[in-house]
């Protein structure tokens, strides 16, 4: 049973790291227009490169 | 903000118009100038410092419109920013100072897109915004923590025991007691105020299971107990939360799409200061002022004419479709049309004081009267909450009697409410909601009330208002009787004058005009030129020497001597006769209440087959009829959209205006049309009552699921896993239920 030792720390790292990247995504208004993108990646402006 | 926010927590998924009333104070009255005044005053404050503007861009629905209006208007000079909002149909630019937003407009008219400027200050996404988020972040938290506890607790199903549990539950607990603290938040609040209250809410059992489960859990743990109910405090947690965001989303939308029809009208006169012209907001205008109203405008306040000759539309204040004339002395009133003629009004009476304002006392009395009804959910809570705490208690004593261990008898208890805890009855309103105004918005139709879907799955008669609402309030010639050698010169005549009977005129006269010569519009007459020599005028029968003067909207047309009247009915609104049709094929009793005059609402009622109807109605009359229709004891909806009608809407036991209406009307009532189509009428009522099957399926699922899990909770055999198990049960299920609606 050593092995809890490594693996609940892990377990709870890795839902502390989901936990941290949806509030990153609040923060950053991810959710303001779910409809606006979802259209926006058909779309082939900055397909190339990044948006400056 | 915060306070109205935790409250509409508080009061389950009824008790909303409550809630937005506390958030809205102003936005819910039916006085649009009384709106209007702080809405200035506030805009006077922040300042035109920002520079950005906000439009609506109703036509935008797929990637390409994205780019292309993005692309446009980040050509646009001065533009530095634009963002399409697909959600809400908006378009945000941030640009530079000089910039109005008439100029974007017009860039945007230019690739096809109608656009609407919007008023920032009348829209108050922000704070709604953060409170939406708020909701979020705590669905999160909850959903996290809950993953994390339930793989914690699989184990120890799984038989974890001695030692390994004892680290498993206080793992968990370290885990559930933060998240209970923070993601209950809502539910302590709103329980805390219902309890100082002297009330029972549906959130104090869920505080006190919160409560009880962690603190059961918590002693177990110290005494390394075999079971603790972390995992379903977290869960319940969660599955109410997602409750509380879905019945968010819904009056998020609404409001924002009520706020938007709101913010589309910006109201503005042109006052004329020592000659010189001066556009201010209708909310400044004082009595004396002089305004200047062009054609087409509305009239901003109340007034006398002081200069000018012209043909006024009232149909949105009284119903009569033909235009009346408006001559120097005679008095107009706020929200009428301004058809031909430019007007120089002195003001009499503005705000407050002017006769739109004066429309307020009567709705607000007819609304109070609709205030008092309660939602299912409501009903549901106030059934369910004693009940709930008196099984609790009564399992609790009962143990406690029979095996004198109190530490038994709380863990029974807490089993107790955790197993009766609402978690599908908190899902199963706030679900059905989402799914019916989801597919009703789908379909142009806005719903601004929580409670509008239930009052209008119980209506049983529809009130319909004619001119505006069955009809489009646009003439259009009857049957044209005119000779063949007169149309030339109907058709040129006609195309001289903007009024709305010359319109429909000249596009329902299929042949080239004649070349007339001294063409000019006299205003509040009609037109008149020269053709081959002869005066050829087309108007009003006095002007034009008409000897018959039969009422009815109607023009003449003269050449020489010969004068021949050309009859004008008004266009019905496409829909019309397909939703009359089918409500009364669903056994809905169909009225219609009209102020216009008996022939008119004749032509109408035979054309839609109503059969009762009523001509020459006063707003008063309206609001009576519609009173004396409830007292016999029929569910009215009412379906107007002239002031006229407003009194009627607001006391009417569901209501629906088309965007069209006066923003009054709009306020009133609890469904806005956004199409110009009526056609969604019936399939509201439709909706309306399979949603509320649906209700009351959801609320049977969650009773039956209590029927078959009390009994184990209560004999002391609910485990953590069975509660775990039934909870998240029942919570699916009502929610795929709500889905089969879309």
């Amino acid at each position: 049973m050593e092995v809890l030792v490594f693996l609940i720390p892990a377990s709870l790292g890795l839902g502390a790291l989901g936990l941290l990247a949806f509030l990153w995504s609040l923060r950053n208004r991810q959710y303001e227009d779910p409809k606006g993108d979802a259209e926006r990646i058909l779309s082939d402006e900055w397909d190339d490169r990044p948006k400056p | 903000m915060a306070d109205a926010t935790a409250q509409g927590g508080g009061q389950f998924a009824g008790g909303l118009r409550a809630v937005a009333e506390a958030e809205h104070p102003g936005r819910l009255s039916a006085c649009p100038a009384c709106d209007a005044a702080p809405l200035a005053e506030a805009l006077a404050r922040s300042g035109p410092a920002r520079g950005d503007i906000m439009l609506s861009v109703p036509a935008v629905h797929c990637a390409a419109c994205i780019v292309a209006v993005e692309r446009a208007l980040n050509a646009a000079p001065g533009v530095h920013a634009a963002r399409v909002n697909l959600s809400l149909r908006r378009v945000i630019i941030d640009a530079e100072a000089g910039i109005g937003a008439a100029d974007l407009i017009a860039v945007l008219d230019r690739i096809g897109y109608e656009a609407h400027e919007l008023d920032p200050g009348a829209l108050t996404a922000t704070a709604a915004d953060r409170q939406g988020r708020d909701i979020l972040m705590r669905v999160g938290v909850a959903g996290f923590a809950m993953m994390n506890i339930m793989i914690l607790s699989v184990a120890v199903w799984s038989g974890a025991d001695a030692a390994t549990r004892d680290m498993f539950h206080w793992i968990s607990g370290a885990i559930a007691l933060p998240t209970v603290a923070f993601a209950g938040q809502p539910f302590f609040s709103s329980a805390w105020r219902a309890l100082r209250a002297g009330r029972l809410g549906m959130d104090v059992p869920i505080s006190l299971a919160l409560i009880l489960a962690s603190a059961i859990s918590v002693f177990e743990t110290l005494h390394s107990g075999h079971h603790a109910y972390f995992d379903a405090a977290v869960m319940l947690c969660f599955f109410l939360l997602v409750g509380r965001y879905l019945d968010y989303r819904t009056r998020a939308v609404a409001r924002s799409a009520a706020e938007e029809l709101t913010a589309l009208e910006v109201p503005r006169a042109v006052r004329l200061t020592d000659g010189a012209e001066q556009t201010v907001r209708v909310a400044d205008l004082a009595p004396g002022d002089l305004v200047l109203v062009r054609p087409g405008g509305r009239i901003p306040a109340d007034g006398i004419v002081d200069e000018g000759g012209s043909e006024i539309d009232r149909s949105l204040l009284t119903g009569e479709s033909a235009p009346v004339a408006a001559r120097p002395g005679d008095v107009v009133s706020a929200g009428e049309v301004n058809l031909t003629g430019p007007l120089t009004l002195r003001v009499t009476a503005a705000g407050r004081d002017s006769s739109l304002a004066r429309l307020t006392a009567l709705v607000a009395a007819a609304e109070s009267a609709r205030g008092r009804y309660t939602s299912v959910a409501d009903r549901a809570s106030r059934a369910y909450a004693p009940v709930v705490h008196l099984m609790a208690l009564t399992s609790f004593l009962g143990w406690l009697w029979v095996t004198r261990d109190a530490r038994l008898s709380l863990n029974v208890a807490a089993a107790v409410l955790i197993i009766t805890c609402p978690c599908a009855l908190g899902l199963a309103v706030p679900a059905v909601v989402t799914a019916a105004s989801g597919r009703l918005f789908r379909r142009g139709l806005l719903i601004k009330d929580g409670t509008a879907l239930e009052r209008l799955a119980e209506v049983d008669t529809v009130v319909f208002d004619k001119t505006g609402t069955l009809t489009m309030g646009t003439p259009r010639v009857a049957a044209n009787a005119l000779p063949p050698e007169a149309q030339p010169v109907a058709a040129a005549l006609a195309a001289g004058s903007a009024h709305p009977l010359s319109r429909a005129l000249a596009a329902a006269l299929e042949v080239a005009p004649a070349a007339l010569d001294d063409l000019r519009e006299v205003p509040g007459y009609g037109v008149e030129g020269r053709w081959q020599g002869q005066l050829v005028r087309l108007g009003r029968a006095d002007w034009t020497g008409a000897a018959d003067d039969a009422p009815g909207a109607a023009t003449w047309l003269r050449i020489g001597e010969a004068v021949h009247r050309v009859d004008f009915t008004d266009s019905l609104r496409p829909g019309a006769a397909e939703a009359v049709a089918s409500l009364r094929a669903a056994g809905l009793r169909v009225l219609m209440l009209s102020g216009d005059g008996q022939g008119a609402v004749a032509d109408i009622a035979a054309r839609l087959a109503i059969p009762e109807w009523r001509a020459g109605v006063t707003p008063q009359d309206k609001a009576a009829a519609v009173a004396a229709l409830t007292r016999s004891g029929a569910r009215v909806l009412m379906v107007g959209d002239g002031l006229n009608d407003t009194a009627a809407l607001a006391s009417a036991h569901a209501s629906i205006s088309p965007a069209s209406a006066l923003d009054a009307a709009r306020v009133a009532s609890d469904m806005v049309l956004v199409g110009s189509s009526l056609a969604p009428v019936p399939e509201a009522v439709g909706v309306a009552r399979a949603a509320a099957r649906r209700i009351r399926e959801n609320f049977a699922l969650s009773i039956l699921y209590n029927i078959v899990a009390v009994p184990f909770a209560v004999a002391g055999l609910a485990t953590p896993l069975i509660a775990a198990l039934a909870m998240s049960l029942s919570s699916i299920s009502v929610t795929l239920n709500a889905l089969r609606l879309r």
